[in-house]
């Protein structure tokens, strides 16, 4: 049984120096998507196990010793406490190193830092999340999030979209999705064909946007939370805009190159914000005011 | 000044050529440059390291807090009241939402005794309302004909009075009245202004003006500015793996919002790709983005950008072009 997490505000969890990444290992390494993998943590500090907390959209600042530190979504839930997970692509330096190790290595891990998603003010109200190709990594979080405290929320509505079947993130956990009633889950490839190592697609082809010919939305009472390329938030925000959805009710996650993670070395900037302190979850209403955001 | 000394390592502004000054370690009293404008390097590096050790790694232990050199006793004198308040404003940086140790614990070791200045025509601290500091030192000395008027601004300066009372009195009605007197002439040999009244709409108002593509064409991004700015505060973050172990330091060093990779991202996609883009955000962070913030500019008026630019360009015309106030 799952119990629901009652979320405090945690701005500095982690008590001392902000910049001193606490010991954590790596637990279990699941291959998911060629170059995206999910890697689960646990400090070892099992106190620091058991009670870190953190919010959905938030993430974490993963060092790799001797070779750096990068920030990183967390992908699992504050309701499923014990571990950690992170969908990790493959693509720099620390990410690199992190696929070559193994299972029980050491890492360091400080965070949670940014502002997450606002999950108490979206209470008693729908939730549309829609993610593209990689987006799905964060938002993840906050669709098991709000899953696992199902009664806080009215309808809850999922569309993904990923380039092909092979390049769908947590597929097996999605499909599964599908069959819940609770959760409308659409499912959408650009394009498949059959490989011999991945199970047959039967699902939607076409693009991410068409999926919302598929779904009646009240946009009143909904909450859009989107995150995905470029590409993904051009298309997504016209179709919602359209919509008349509330600018300060479309949530996007977006991502900078970071430093510190904790608001001072400037590197994340997006127009007159701070990606770590500021964000990562912008609404659409901060877009507007900030010319660079997206 | 031998009294001080019990608060600390002794450091002044010192003279390194005929118009060139910097903050050093003061062997000898007569060195100490009274009559200097400004030094290369703000006083940020006695809080803010060039490069800074952050903390230790090791494959088995881990990662350990760099704590040697935290606890160095330093009495910084003669800083002029635009550093004083630029030190004011890294502490509203460094302070803010998360506490950086590094920084408040060589700022809580430092003691600032600050020295009053007549300004070049480099100086535009009026304008930022940074050339007097209200707060931010242990004592400051204003200069009249015979000493100096000591304004006493922490229990830790009424300390440094108590050790030395022999060099104290109570200041005279003339000379209060001359240090008023020389407020009053101050005032008039500002020879360099910009206006920050609606600066921050002003600067989104001209968002899109051509003037960021011209200036990006000048800049030749060396970042001598970001170096030498008493209030620039980013930093690079690194780690150094000692040869033939599987050890090494995490370390910190200055960094610069004009640098090609300042928003380089791993895949290789790069947020600020021209440099017209970087020249720009260094405008709109210092008058926009950190007013919206912090509720004050991050530029005290120094000068030093305008003097060190390789390129010529000039802060207050920046912005007195994008103002409109030039043509």
């Amino acid at each position: 049984m799952i119990q629901p997490t009652i979320l405090s505000y945690p701005k500095q969890y982690m008590k001392g120096n902000p910049y001193v990444p606490q010991p954590a290992r790596i637990v279990r390494i699941i291959p998911m998507v060629k170059n995206n993998w999910l890697f689960q943590f646990r400090f070892e500090d099992p106190e620091l196990a058991r009670n870190f907390i953190y919010r959905p959209g938030q993430f974490m600042m993963l060092s790799i010793i001797g070779t750096g530190e990068a920030p990183i979504s967390i992908s699992s839930t504050p309701t499923r406490p014990g571990v950690l997970e992170m969908c990790v692509r493959k693509t720099g330096r620390v990410t690199n190193h992190l696929y070559t190790m193994k299972e029980n290595d050491l890492v360091g891990l400080r965070g949670s830092y940014g502002n997450g998603f606002p999950v108490e003010e979206m209470k008693g109200h729908d939730l549309l999340v829609i993610a593209g190709g990689l987006g799905m990594a964060p938002l993840r979080s906050f669709l098991n999030y709000a899953l696992d405290n199902r009664n806080d929320y009215k309808r809850i509505i999922l569309m993904y979209g990923a380039r092909s079947p092979q390049d769908i993130l947590f597929r097996e956990e999605l499909e599964a999705l599908q069959k819940r009633q609770d959760i409308e889950c659409l499912l959408t490839v650009d394009y498949a064909y059959d490989l011999p190592d991945v199970p047959k697609w039967r699902g939607n082809v076409g693009l991410l946007p068409e999926l919302f010919s598929k779904v009646k939305l009240d946009p009143s009472t909904t909450y859009a939370a989107v995150c995905g390329p470029p590409v993904v938030y051009k298309f997504v925000l016209a179709k919602l805009l359209e919509r008349d959805f509330s600018k300060d009710r479309i949530l996007m996650s977006l991502e900078r190159k970071m430093k510190c993670g904790i608001g001072k070395c400037g590197h994340c900037s997006v127009g007159y914000k701070y990606t770590c302190i500021d964000g990562p979850i912008f609404t659409y209403w901060d877009a507007i005011n900030l010319p660079e955001i997206i | 000044m031998e009294s001080v000394r019990k608060f600390g390592e002794l450091h002044v502004p010192l003279r390194k050529d005929e118009d060139i000054f910097y903050y050093g370690k003061c062997e000898n009293v007569r060195d100490i440059a009274l009559d200097y404008r400004r030094t290369i390097l703000p006083a940020k590096k006695y809080f803010f390291r060039p490069v800074e050790p952050l903390m230790t790694f090791d494959a088995t232990k881990g990662y350990q807090p760099v704590e040697e050199d935290m606890d160095r006793k330093i009495v910084l004198f003669g800083i002029h009241p635009c550093e004083i308040n630029s030190v004011r404003i890294l502490d509203l940086v460094f302070g803010t939402d998360y506490i950086d140790n590094y920084y408040f614990n060589r700022r809580k070791n430092t003691v600032i005794v600050g020295l009053s200045c007549v300004p070049d025509d480099l100086c535009f601290c009026r304008s930022m309302g940074t050339d007097f500091a209200e707060d931010g030192f242990d004592l400051f000395l204003a200069e009249l004909r015979e000493g100096y008027l000591v304004r006493v601004g922490t229990s830790r300066g009424d300390d440094m009075v108590n050790g030395a009372k022999n060099l104290f009195r109570k200041p005279t009605d003339a000379e209060l009245d001359e240090y008023k007197q020389r407020s009053n002439e101050v005032i008039k040999k500002f020879t360099r202004s910009i206006s920050t009244t609606d600066l921050p709409e002003i600067l989104e108002i001209e968002y899109d003006s051509p003037q960021w593509k011209d200036l990006g064409e000048r800049c030749l991004g060396c970042g001598a500015c970001s170096m030498i700015c008493p209030t620039c505060y980013c930093f690079n973050v690194a780690d150094e793996i000692a040869l033939g172990t599987s050890g090494g330091v995490r370390k910190r060093t200055w960094d610069s919002c004009l640098f090609e990779d300042y928003a380089l991202v791993a895949g290789g996609h790069n947020f600020r790709v021209n440099r017209a883009m970087r020249v720009k955000l260094r405008y709109l962070h210092k008058q926009k983005g950190f007013v919206d913030k912090y509720g004050r500019p991050s530029c005290v008026g120094c000068g030093r950008c305008i003097n060190m630019c390789p390129a010529k360009i000039d802060v207050t015309e920046v912005i007195n072009t994008i103002r409109g106030a030039v043509k």
